[in-house]
Order: structure tokens, then C-alpha cells, then sequence
């Protein structure tokens, strides 16, 4: 019953803003998000405490890696919206009903996505979570907005399709196989029998369509733009929530091909998407000049990272899983702080913007602290994680995985390093003043720091043992 | 080559010159006009053969013989088709590259007449001529490929004789796709709208009639009867592939040619009134297009 | 002898052509909403029997994919007032001959593949063909709208494929399916319309401001 109102409340809320006439006008109902974001924390929260069973015939239910993405989604959610608070006050969208309908419509999908065990409903939502998302990146519907968007749309949808024809690839090897069709426990527990040429083509195309929701190598290419166009707290939603949707998408298929025993087929095209995605973020990093696509391209480093993980095996699961909340949780945050220094300054591009430590002090903080978070420096979250994927390399027997690895994430360190730094220090414009932080801008950035802080040091037991289960159930082991 | 066979021969050089007279009358009709009577071309060829001739002082032979190549090319290539629905006065295992190589030297003996009056008009209409030829000759071929896939059978007698009658139930999709990319064939070979406005008078927009301007008397009669005949021609293969007539006794299969060639010739007709015509740049993309759709029934063939 | 399916599938492929190789973006419309009508026939002449998943689910794709969907680009391309598609990346002649050589590719996967006997042995050439055919119009043509009609054309390869699997996806996925392809075009024919009124035509090859 809870999963249901999780997954149904928000969009029931998004019709009734899109179709209820009072709504209309420049003013988002910010009170209203708020709300909904809340109550949907509070339901997603109570499921950790009193775990439900699943509800129609098994479609629906939750399980640890479901239930470690529906926390993060609606985390940031709550985050996104307190940050709005504020951001709307100083750049109001044309429509608020549009900007409210779709907020509330994405975190739909997305519980949607993270509950769902059917995998043709994972489907749905995916494709919901695109839809929903591209009025929002065309909030300031200028040109440049306009290219992004189209560049969006077109890749991610026929990334989609390709997801559903990987799909449908699923339901053939399943074929007379004893079970619920695309059902995903069925599905793993008869996995020793589905169709193995089916399955991997299935693998292949699930893998590339999703992966290009993600932001993959070599189908990242919509995401330096879409980044770095859309509004902030939309990219950081994006940079999120959207791509752990959709990188639950490619560890549902991996559960299933691991279940049959495809370990030796799937491990291999997993790490080569890995270190591709690491290399092309690292060339792409170096020299970049916006902060916004800089941010984009770590993400796309990041993804990267993730299925890197996944393919290693062993305890790689693990750190996958848990890099997954650092990486969401410090991507939103740093975006969030990249969008004080738009709504400052106007741009994100390093030449309009230097000294940032003396005009804008907390944002500028929040970015060199973010600096060091996402390029994986203790005492942050992602030192452990990472280095959790680094032991599994050599675990498995790859040191020169491992090796590569960390040639890949010093270069990025330092193309990062230069950017940020180069914005935070050195001296500001003559005639720039310091800019008051309003404190809605900056309490979700600080909270977000604080707890992947937090989780570099000490990762609570419950979230433990939830990691756990979800890293054997991706046919890995605990660390 | 059995005696029915050449008798419905002389009845296909006979009533040849009918067909443009029905293609006119079906046009003027839809038009809302009379327009000619339908044996008007035979009253114009009786005309012309009673006029003399001039020949300009920078022609050569290749002038004189042109028309009179074309003409030969035509009838001894109409020696290959069976128009009985079973066999033809020739016949011999591979006689479709034969067929499709007299066309061929039918309209290079036609170009070369038209470049031999040292005109830069006739050399912009024979040079069009041969772009268009060029896109059609291979569609000719994959047509017949797939003809050949779909009977078994390497001559043409067999390709559209009893063996087609046998191939209809298995391979019915791809002998309807092989018909219309035949058809479109035909309106291009014998310059009908779209590809080619046989009724225009700017210059500019001539590719045919540019090459046969100079041709007067007994010559333009040949040229006229020739294009009437090849009209003829690719009428009967488009009617054998859509009526095999290998069960039906030999005069009804031949009376069912020729009431098939007259719904043609009515179809070409309908087809000038309904279309504009293309612009040159387009022609190659329809040509390939009808070759496409020969293609797409190779494929079926071979799956 | 030929079923009706195998009829209607052949129309499909010769639809694919037929969109390949003109020029009028109308055509292309029209071209788009005769598939629609055929996709919709087909689950009823693909099913073992007459049920009603299969009627509501082809009078679904009737209603979306051969009523709503052309009626909305129709709309775009009048708001945008453009007619005809200019040279593609590839150019007309090469579009077919590549069209035709990816049905033949196909055929030739498809006729390696393990396929229970029950289906309809036209259903996975086609639809490999369709979806290979979208995917050409969408990466070789400059006009926004034409890259969405390929986006619909590799929707509908996919839709026949998806009709192989008929007693695993159930009609409730069926119809999220049909609804994300509908929401997807519609806001897509919005951002058509509105790359109209920026950039004053649908050449996407002016789509290229944003770069490193």
C-alpha cells in the first residue's frame, strides 16, 4: 500500500498542478512541492524501519538495490526543493505549473523505477523520467537551452528505445522457461535456463540503452550540453537521481546474467565501458573552461566508475553501490553551489568568474570542499568507495585495471583542480561585491556536504547491511 | 519457332502503333476533350513514308542507318517473347541479356544518329537520354534477376511462360513487386510522364524527341513505328507477369495479350494525366526507387 | 499462398521504402500514419485467437500511431510552413540503396536466430528492417521533424518486434508504451516548434552552438 502512494501521490499531485486552473500564472507552488517531498521522505523512510511486501502480483516491491536509489531520489528531492525556495525567488520560471507538474512527475517516475520488479514497468518509468525531465531543461528557453534540449530528447529517446528492444530481447529468452514473464525473481531464479544467445544480446542492448540515459561513453555526448543548460538544481536532479535510475536499469540485467552464470560475457563489456567513460571524462576534463560542463563530464567519470565496479565483481559490488549515494549525493551539492555562482555572476564559465572566496564565501567553500569530495580525497565518501573498486581490481586479478584507474582519476584530479581553484582563487573583478547567500541557497549544499562527509568515516549499520544485500544480489561479496 | 508464335508476331507489329493512339485518347478523355481518333498514328506513318526526305550536309550514314537500326533491334528482340504464354519463335538460355542488349542497340544507334548532326541540341538530349538509360538498364536487370530467382527458368519464354504460372502461388509478392518496377520501366524507357513529356514543346524540357529532330519522311516513320513497338514490348512483359497464360489455348492467350496491352496502355494514360512530371535530378531517385523495389524481391526470393 | 500477415508486413517494408525515398515532408506524414494503420492490424492478425488484448491494443496503435501522431506533426510543419526536405547527409539515391541493403541485412539475422515455430516468420525480419531503416532517417537527415518521423519509424521496428512476445507483455505495459511514445513526440513537436521560432528553419545542422 505504501509503495503505491509513493509511486502514485507525487504524479497524482503533478496532474491535478498541470490541470487545475488555480494553479496557472508565473508562481510555483512552492509549498505544495515541499509537501510532497516531505511525505514521500517520510513513507520512503518508514519503509527502512518496517520493510513491506510487494504489491500487485509481484510487480512492485523493494528490495536493497531499489530501496538504496528510492533513498537517494527522494533525498535530493527534498534538497532540490529547499533549494528552490530560494532560487525561485531570484529567477522565476515562465510557467510554475510546468516547472512544479514535471518536479513532481520525474520523483513519480522514479519511485516507479526503483520499486518496480517487472522489468517492462522499470521501462515506463525510465521513459517517464526522460519525458519529465526535458521541459524542465528548457526553463530558460533560449537558444542555447533549445539546442540542448532537442540534443537531449533525440539521444535519450533513442537510447530508450533501444532499452525497450533490449527488453523485449529478455522476454525471448525467457521464451517456454517456467515463471512471471520479465518478472525479475522469477527471472534470476530460473536464470540457469533462459535462452543464453537471447540474454546476451538482451545484456548488450539493455547495457547501451540505458547506459546512454546514464551518460556512458561513448553515448554521453547529450550531457556536457544538457548539464550545462538546464538550471542547476535540475542538472544536479539529473546528475542525481536520473542516472542512478537508470544505472539500476543496467544492474537489473546484471543480476539476471549473473544468475546464469554470463559472469565471463558481461564482466568484460562492463570494465571496457568503465575505463572508456574514465578516459574520455579525463581528456575532456583537462582544459575545460565551464563550470557547469565541467561538472557534466565528471559525471560521465563517474558512471563510469559505477559500472567499473560492477564489472570487477567480487567487492566491487559493494563499492558500486555505496559510490552510488556519495556520487549522487556530492554531484547535487556541487551543482547546487555551481548555481549560486550563476544566479551571482550570470555564468558558469571561468572567465566571468575569479576570487569567488571573496564574493560569494560559502558557495566558493562548498565548491573547493566538493572539489576534493568528487575527485575522491579522504576523509570523503568517495576515497572509500573508490578504493573499495580499486581492491576488487587487484582482487580480481587486474592490477593493470587498477593502475589505469588511478592514472586516470590524478589527471582528472588535476583538470578539476585547475578549474575550481582557478574560480575559487586568485583575485576577483574590481567592483564585485560580496553577495549575501540567502540560507535556503545553501542549507541543502552544507547538509548534503556534511552526511557524504559523514560517510567517508563511518557508514551507519543498517545502510551497511542494505549495501550488502544489494552487492551480493549483483553476485558480488561484502568487504 | 512454331507458326502460331510468328503469326501473333505480324498481329504485334500490326496493332503496335495502336497503343499511343489509346494512350492520347485516354488522356484527352480524362481531360474532358475528344482528342485524335485512336489510329491516328497510322494515318501520320502513311503520311510520312509518302514524303520525301532531307538530310542535313553534316550527317553521315550513322544518320541514315540510325532509324533503321532501332527498328531491326526492336523486332528481332520481339523474336525472344513468348506471346502465346508459352513460347517464343526464339528461344535459347539467356536470352534475356539478348533482349535487354538489342534495346540497348536500338537507342545507341538513335543517340548516335541524334549526336551525328554535330548539333549542340541533340548532344544535351542524347546526353539525358543516356543518364536516364543508364539508371534504368541495371533496374532492367535486377528485374530480370528476379525473375530468374523466382522461375528457375534462364530464358524468357520460360521467365514468362509456363514456369511464371507455377511461380505465382510461392512467390506472388515478389512477381507484383518485379510488375510495378517493370511498369515504371516502361514509362521510363518510352519517355512518358514522369520521367519524359512526349507532348512538350520548350525545348529545354525535351530528351527524346531532341535526339529525333531531324529525322523527316520514311526515317521519322521508322522512328515513330519503333517507339510505338517498344511501347508494344515492354507492355507484353509487364501483361505476362500479370496474366500467365501458359494453361489458356494459343489464339485466347494471344486475343488476352492484346486486351492486356490495351489496359496498359490506358493505365500510362491515367498515369500522364494524374503525375507532373519530375524534375531531371529527381528521375535518377525514381528510377533507383522501382530498382529498390526489384531488389526488395530478390530478398524475398532468396530468404 | 500469402496469410493477410505477411501481407501487411510486406506493405510495412515497402512503407519504409517509400519514406526513404521522398522528398515531401507531407508524404513522409502520410507515409508514417499508413504504418501506424498497418502496425494496428496486425495484432489482430498476429494473435493465435481473437482476444481482447489483441483488439484494444490494435485500436490503440490506430488511434496514436495513424491519428494523433500525424495529426500533430501535421500541425508542426504548418506552423513551420516547410515543404520539402533538402539533400540529405547521405543523399536520396544512397538513403535507399542503404535502406534496401538493410532489409536484406535482416533477413539474413533474422533468419539466424532461434525463434519458437508459433511466430510469424516475417515478424522479426521486418521489424529488424523497420528499426534499421528508422535508424537511418534519424542520424542522415538535417530536418528536426524528419530526425522525429525516424525516431517513430524505429518505435514501430521495435512495436513489431514486441508483438513476437505477445503473452509476456501484458496490455497495461502495451498501453505505457503507446503513452510514452505519444508524450515523447508531443514534446518533441513543441521543441520543433520552437526551434522554428528561434533559429527560423528546421535545419538542425544550425543546432550546433553548444561545443568544448
Amino acid at each position: 500500500m505504501r509503495l503505491l502512494v509513493i509511486g502514485a501521490l507525487p504524479l497524482l499531485v503533478a496532474l491535478a498542478v498541470l490541470s487545475v486552473p488555480a494553479f496557472r500564472g508565473r508562481r510555483v507552488p512552492v509549498a505544495l512541492l515541499a509537501a510532497v517531498a516531505l511525505a514521500h521522505l517520510g513513507l520512503v523512510g518508514s519503509l527502512w524501519i518496517a520493510p513491506e511486501s510487494g504489491t500487485l502480483g509481484g510487480w512492485f516491491a523493494v528490495d536493497p538495490l531499489g530501496l538504496t536509489v528510492l533513498t537517494l531520489t527522494s533525498i535530493l528531492f527534498l534538497v532540490t526543493v529547499t533549494y528552490a525556495v530560494g532560487y525561485l525567488r531570484r529567477e522565476p520560471p515562465s510557467s510554475g505549473r510546468v516547472f512544479a507538474g514535471c518536479l513532481m512527475a520525474f520523483l513519480s517516475a522514479a519511485s516507479v523505477v526503483a520499486l518496480a520488479q517487472h522489468l517492462a514497468m522499470l521501462w515506463v518509468g525510465m521513459e517517464a523520467t526522460t519525458l519529465s525531465v526535458a521541459p524542465l531543461v528548457f526553463l530558460r528557453r533560449d537558444r542555447r537551452s533549445l539546442e540542448a534540449t532537442w540534443k537531449y530528447l533525440v539521444i535519450s529517446s533513442v537510447g530508450i528505445a533501444l532499452a525497450l528492444l533490449g527488453t523485449f530481447f529478455l522476454a525471448s529468452a525467457q521464451g517456454d522457461v517456467p515463471g512471471r514473464p520479465l518478472v525479475l525473481p522469477d527471472l534470476v531464479a530460473h536464470a540457469r535456463e533462459l535462452h543464453p544467445a537471447w540474454l546476451r544480446a538482451a545484456f548488450l542492448f539493455l547495457l547501451v540503452g540505458f547506459g546512454t540515459k546514464m551518460g556512458l561513453a561513448p553515448m554521453h555526448t547529450w550531457k556536457p550540453d544538457t548539464y550545462g543548460e538546464a538550471p542547476s538544481l535540475v542538472s544536479g536532479l539529473m546528475a542525481g537521481a536520473l542516472t542512478s535510475c537508470a544505472f539500476l536499469g543496467i544492474a537489473r540485467i546484471t543480476q539476471v546474467a549473473m544468475a546464469a552464470g554470463l559472469g565471463p560475457f558481461a564482466q568484460p563489456v562492463l570494465i571496457g565501458f568503465g575505463l572508456l567513460s574514465l578516459a574520455v571524462a579525463a581528456v575532456f576534463i583537462v582544459g575545460q573552461s565551464d563550470l557547469k560542463r565541467l561538472l557534466a563530464y565528471s559525471s560521465v567519470e563517474h558512471m563510469g566508475l559505477l559500472v567499473l565496479g560492477l564489472g570487477l565483481g567480487g567487492v566491487g559490488a559493494y563499492g558500486s553501490m555505496l559510490h552510488l549515494i556519495n556520487n549522487g549525493l556530492s554531484k547535487s551539492w556541487m551543482f547546487l553551489a555551481a548555481g549560486n555562482v550563476v544566479l551571482a555572476t550570470g555564468s558558469s564559465s571561468a572567465t566571468g568568474n575569479r576570487g569567488l572566496v571573496r564574493t560569494l564565501p560559502v558557495s566558493a567553500g562548498l565548491l573547493v570542499l566538493g572539489l576534493f569530495a568528487v575527485t575522491g580525497s579522504p576523509p570523503f565518501g568517495q576515497f572509500m568507495s573508490e578504493f573499495t573498486i580499486l581492491r576488487a581490481a587487484i582482487n580480481a586479478g587486474h592490477p593493470w585495471i587498477a593502475a589505469v584507474m588511478l592514472l586516470l582519476l590524478a589527471i582528472i584530479f588535476v583538470g578539476m583542480a585547475v578549474l575550481v581553484l582557478g574560480m575559487a582563487l586568485g583575485v576577483p573583478d574590481p567592483g564585485s561585491v560580496p553577495v549575501r547567500e540567502s540560507g535556503w541557497l545553501v542549507l541543502g549544499p552544507v547538509a548534503l556536504a556534511a552526511t557524504v562527509l559523514m560517510l567517508g568515516v563511518y557508514i551507519p549499520g543498517p545502510l551497511h547491511d542494505v549495501l550488502t544485500q544489494a552487492a551480493v544480489a549483483l553476485g558480488g561479496t561484502a568487504p | 519457332m512454331t507458326q502460331e508464335s510468328l503469326v501473333a508476331l505480324a498481329l504485334l507489329a500490326v496493332v503496335a502503333p495502336a497503343l499511343p493512339g489509346i494512350v492520347v485518347k485516354t488522356k484527352s478523355l480524362l481531360t474532358g476533350r475528344r482528342g485524335p481518333p485512336v489510329l491516328q498514328l497510322y494515318s501520320d506513318l502513311w503520311k510520312l513514308v509518302r514524303k520525301g526526305t532531307v538530310y542535313s550536309r553534316t550527317t553521315t550514314w550513322v544518320f541514315r542507318a540510325g532509324p533503321l537500326v532501332a527498328l531491326v533491334s526492336l523486332l528481332v528482340a520481339a523474336l525472344f517473347l513468348p506471346l502465346d504464354g508459352r513460347s517464343a519463335p526464339a528461344t535459347f538460355a539467356g536470352d534475356v541479356i539478348a533482349f535487354a542488349g538489342l534495346l540497348a542497340l536500338g537507342r545507341f544507334a538513335l543517340v548516335l544518329a541524334g549526336m551525328d548532326t554535330g548539333s549542340s541540341f541533340e548532344g544535351m538530349g542524347a546526353s539525358r537520354e543516356v543518364t536516364i538509360a543508364s539508371f534504368a538498364e541495371p533496374t532492367l536487370f535486377l528485374c530480370f534477376i528476379a525473375l530468374v530467382l523466382a522461375t528457375g527458368d534462364l530464358t524468357l519464354s520460360g521467365m514468362l511462360g509456363t514456369p511464371l504460372a507455377a511461380a505465382w502461388p510461392r512467390s506472388g509478392a515478389t512477381l507484383c513487386l518485379v510488375g510495378t518496377s517493370l511498369f515504371v520501366l516502361l514509362l521510363a524507357e518510352n519517355c512518358r510522364v514522369p520521367v519524359d513529356d512526349p507532348a512538350t514543346h520548350l525545348e529545354l524540357t525535351m530528351i527524346h524527341e531532341v535526339i529525333v529532330l531531324d529525322h523527316s519522311g520514311p526515317d521519322l516513320a521508322l522512328i515513330l513505328y519503333g517507339s510505338a513497338l517498344k511501347l508494344a514490348l515492354f507492355g507484353v512483359l509487364v501483361v505476362s507477369i500479370f496474366s500467365p497464360r501458359a494453361e489458356l489455348s494459343g489464339p485466347v492467350a494471344v486475343a488476352v495479350l492484346f486486351a492486356g496491352l490495351g489496359v496498359v496502355a490506358v493505365l500510362v494514360g491515367v498515369v500522364e494525366s494524374v503525375t507532373a512530371r519530375l524534375r531531371l535530378t529527381r528521375v535518377p531517385q525514381l528510377l533507383v526507387g522501382a530498382g529498390a523495389l526489384a531488389l526488395f524481391g530478390i530478398i524475398l526470393e532468396l530468404r | 499462398m500469402y496469410s493477410a500477415a505477411q501481407l501487411v508486413l510486406l506493405f510495412v517494408v515497402l512503407s519504409d521504402l517509400a519514406v526513404l525515398g521522398t522528398t515531401r515532408l507531407s508524404s513522409c506524414i502520410r507515409g508514417i500514419a499508413a504504418q501506424g494503420l498497418l502496425l494496428g492490424l496486425l495484432p489482430v492478425l498476429v494473435a493465435p485467437q481473437l482476444s481482447v488484448h489483441a483488439v484494444s491494443l490494435g485500436v490503440g496503435t490506430i488511434v496514436v500511431k495513424a491519428i494523433v501522431l500525424p495529426w500533430l506533426l501535421g500541425r508542426a510543419i504548418r506552423e513551420a510552413a516547410v515543404r520539402r526536405e533538402i539533400e540529405p547527409l547521405v543523399g536520396f539515391i544512397a538513403s535507399q540503396l542503404l535502406g534496401v541493403l538493410a532489409v536484406a541485412l535482416a533477413f539474413a539475422i533474422a533468419s539466424r536466430l532461434p525463434l519458437p515455430a508459433t511466430t510469424q516468420p516475417l515478424l522479426v525480419p521486418v521489424s529488424l528492417a523497420t528499426l534499421m531503416i528508422g535508424f537511418i532517417v534519424l542520424t542522415t537527415r538535417r530536418k528536426a521533424l524528419m530526425q522525429v518521423i525516424g525516431y517513430l519509424i524505429l518505435e514501430n521496428g521495435i512495436y513489431l518486434f514486441g508483438l513476437t512476445q505477445t503473452e509476456s507483455v501484458p496490455f497495461l505495459i502495451e498501453l505505457g508504451v503507446l503513452l510514452d511514445v505519444f508524450v515523447g513526440v508531443f514534446i518533441m513537436g513543441i521543441v520543433v516548434f520552437h526551434i522554428n521560432r528561434e533559429f527560423d528553419s528546421l535545419d538542425s545542422t544550425r543546432l550546433a552552438e553548444l561545443t568544448d
